[in-house]
């Protein structure tokens, strides 16, 4: 598979009061972003578990967005507070399994940035398309 | 109480009463000059002269300051008052031959020319003091005085130099019986525009005539009380007792169910736009400051005037000020169109010789009726350039544009750039989120859009509703709206509202967290982590417990429980998992 015709796929973490409006308003409005990222709505981007990204790395993800509200609008207060510890956190654990950390990246979006989300999607499609395909071995054994 | 006889006719007064308040009583005239009701009386001018007879010895007294006496017998007409008022308003009308109610008296009296030698025939001061005593007394100021003696006695300030002491409120000119102080309005013209004081008149006014609730307030920058610490005088004329100095601003902590969010727009600035010359160029105004020019109840009566005081011959009405421009608001204000178009009909009916030019990108007439409005004002001669207003200038290039405002643009239907000369130019300044929308936002928990007004919460299926559960929003924070559309909405609000409270009950969101009791290990990470205080942990099961109402179903205690005990209702681990799953077999 020659690097041109790579499709990463990507998975998108989205908290439902910001970044998955973000996302519809992106939609509504009729912007074209990269159809590689398909969403998965959460209601706070605190929700986020550190193991959800692994899974999707794990079943073939090639990078994993997870989006909440800018800091100091969360519908829950600080639940995008608590999702960055944990993204600091599993950076470094994404390190220490050889993953790259660019293929995981947190992002504040907001209801009214359809724009911005089309913007993020776009260039994060384009990075995780420069970084190739994800090779990692898992060892075969089964989730759970 | 005391029994008194005035002209014949018996009154009982309260003790402490003056001759003359006594006299009022019985719709007994008496003149006076130097008496004002709410100023201590001084009885300067010994023009309320009257004759009273106390225990058989008759005396001449001044009525306004002499305090009537059980038995007194008062006449205010005899012949020797008359004669002796007589004499006094002539000595008067000599020594002030141009204060115009002294000149009433001496002709009610038939003097024509007093017989004493007049100094000055333009003085109009009478020496009475209301001034001196009102700057003391009401105002506390104590600012002018009276100096010098004999025939050289004068009212003003120490030194006959501008006072500190005066703090400019022009009581002494209001209270003046003769007109002898006048004052200047800070420009010395009557016509008030945009560089001139909008402000109000008074310090205690009713903000405006349509207020809701019709009641005035006092302007504390205003207000001598404020300055002095004296005055009162509205406390003094109101009958009701209603005025109170002491209040204070208070927080009132009020216990709502609902709350709808009306908190409106700001006005753009117009000054951030340089080229166009407003705050420069005097009669650029915007179009609140044209609306207050072209009511009834405002500074010119309800006259369009230039700041000269003269009547423009040519106007000019430019669109889109600070809407619809990259550099400023890149969205429409939607109502500036209607008032410009408004304002044209206006000035055509005003002053119908005056031409009038409006400035427009694109004319957006979409409302009911709207489109025919425009079309009366093509048929009234309203002339339309379509262009962008590139400057306004005074700089004059030709003769007949000497002394005018000069207003730059392309006229893209002609395909010319064009120098219009006028006299007048009205900004039709857009919309903008007022100024403390963050805080608001902020304090409600509600999203704004990219325009910074505030977010609905869907554009088509709940477009009164915010993010936050029991907030609606209504008027121009959530967009640029005009008149109808903004009662539409808070109408619609307000049912919503209504619609909650009717309910009585709250319909929560089902995606509450949970905790398993058999897989939960009470180690308590979840209870720190929530933001509502929704866990608590019982000591005695030795797990942590989720109160479902005041969970808001975030799923954060989910994310960090490490045995998987708390699971969120429809976001469970394993349904995301399935989720992540399915959506990348593909």
């Amino acid at each position: 598979m020659s690097n041109t015709s790579f499709e990463p796929r990507l998975v998108g973490f989205l908290c439902n009061w910001c970044s998955y409006t973000g996302a519809d308003l992106a939609g509504t409005a009729r912007m074209v972003y990269a159809p590689n990222i398909r969403i998965i709505r959460v209601m706070c981007s605190g929700r986020v578990d550190p193991q959800f990204v692994l899974k999707a790395f794990r079943e073939g993800a090639d990078g994993v967005l997870i989006s909440g509200c800018h800091p100091g609008d969360c519908h829950y207060q600080e639940g995008n507070y608590k999702a960055l510890r944990r993204y600091k956190l599993l950076l470094r654990l994404l390190d220490q399994l050889g993953i790259e950390k660019e293929r995981c990246r947190l992002v504040w979006v907001s209801a009214s940035e359809g724009a911005r989300f089309q913007q993020i999607v776009n260039e994060f499609t384009e990075q995780i398309r420069r970084l190739g395909p994800l090779n990692f071995k898992f060892d075969g054994g089964s989730h759970e | 109480m005391i029994n008194v006889i005035i002209d014949g006719k018996k009154i009982q007064v309260e003790e402490g009463t003056t001759i003359l308040k006594a006299a009022e009583k019985l719709d007994i005239k008496i003149p006076t000059l130097c008496y004002h009701p709410l100023i201590e009386p001084y009885a300067a001018c010994r023009v309320c002269l009257v004759e009273a007879t106390l225990k058989g010895k008759t005396d001449l007294v001044t009525s306004c300051n002499t305090r009537v006496v059980e038995g007194m017998e008062i006449q205010t007409a005899s012949p020797r008052v008359l004669q002796s008022r007589r004499l006094n308003v002539e000595m008067l009308l000599a020594r002030a031959p141009a204060a115009e109610p002294v000149q009433r008296l001496a002709k009610e009296m038939g003097i024509d020319k007093p017989r004493f030698p007049i100094r000055d025939p333009q003085e109009k001061c009478i020496l009475c003091g209301l001034c001196v005593r009102a700057c003391e007394q009401v105002v506390g100021a104590c600012a002018i005085s009276f100096v010098d003696r004999g025939i050289e006695r004068k009212v003003m300030p120490p030194f006959g130099e501008p006072s500190a002491a005066c703090i400019g409120c022009t009581a002494c000119a209001h209270f003046c019986p003769t007109g002898a102080i006048t004052y200047e309005d800070k420009y010395g013209r009557k016509v008030i525009h945009s560089e001139l004081y909008l402000g109000p008149s008074t310090a205690i006014r009713v903000p405006i005539r349509q207020a809701v609730p019709m009641v005035p307030f006092i302007d504390e920058e205003a207000c001598i009380h404020f300055k002095t610490g004296q005055c009162k005088l509205c406390t003094k004329v109101c009958e009701r007792q209603a005025i109170n100095h002491e209040m204070e601003d208070e927080v009132v902590e009020v216990e709502v169910g609902s709350i709808i969010l009306a908190t409106g727009f700001k006005l753009f600035d117009a000054r951030r736009i340089p080229a166009y010359g407003y705050g420069r160029l005097p009669n650029v105004i915007t179009a609140l400051e044209f609306e207050h020019l072209v009511n009834a109840s405002g500074p010119t009566g309800g006259k369009i005037l230039l700041a000269n005081g003269e009547k423009p011959r040519a106007v000019g009405i430019v669109h889109c000020v600070g809407s619809r421009d990259e550099n400023y608001n890149e969205y429409c204000s939607r109502v500036c169109c209607m008032y410009s178009l408004k304002f044209a009909h206006l000035i055509k009916e005003k002053v119908p010789e005056a031409e009038i030019y409006d400035f427009y990108i694109d004319m957006r007439c979409f409302g009911k009726g709207y489109e025919e409005f425009y079309h009366r004002l093509l048929e009234e001669g309203t002339k339309f350039i379509r262009g962008r207003v590139a400057e306004i200038t005074d700089l004059a290039l030709t003769k007949e544009e000497e002394g005018k405002l000069v207003i730059r643009v392309e006229d893209t239907l002609l395909g010319v750039v064009r120098r219009i000369p006028v006299d007048m130019v009205i900004l039709a300044t857009g919309l903008e989120p007022s100024l403390d929308h963050n805080q608001i936002a902020k304090t409600f928990n509600i999203s704004c859009s990219q325009d910074m007004f505030f977010l609905e919460r869907h554009p088509k299926l709940a477009p009164v509703s915010s993010f936050s559960d029991g907030i609606f929003l209504a008027g121009c924070c959530q967009g640029p709206k005009d008149i109808p559309d903004t009662v539409a909405q808070a109408g619609g609000a307000a049912a919503e509202a209504l619609a909650l409270a009717d309910k009585g009950a709250f319909a929560l969101e089902p995606v509450t967290a949970e905790i398993s009791e058999e897989l939960c290990s009470g180690c308590q990470i979840c209870v720190g982590l929530c933001p509502f205080n929704a866990i608590t942990y019982d000591r005695e099961k030795d797990i942590s417990i989720v109160n479902d109402a005041l969970c808001k179903g975030c799923g954060t205690c989910v994310a960090a429980c490490p045995s998987g005990a708390a699971q969120q209702k429809h976001f469970r681990d394993k349904q995301i998992m399935a989720e992540i799953e399915g959506i990348l077999l593909l």
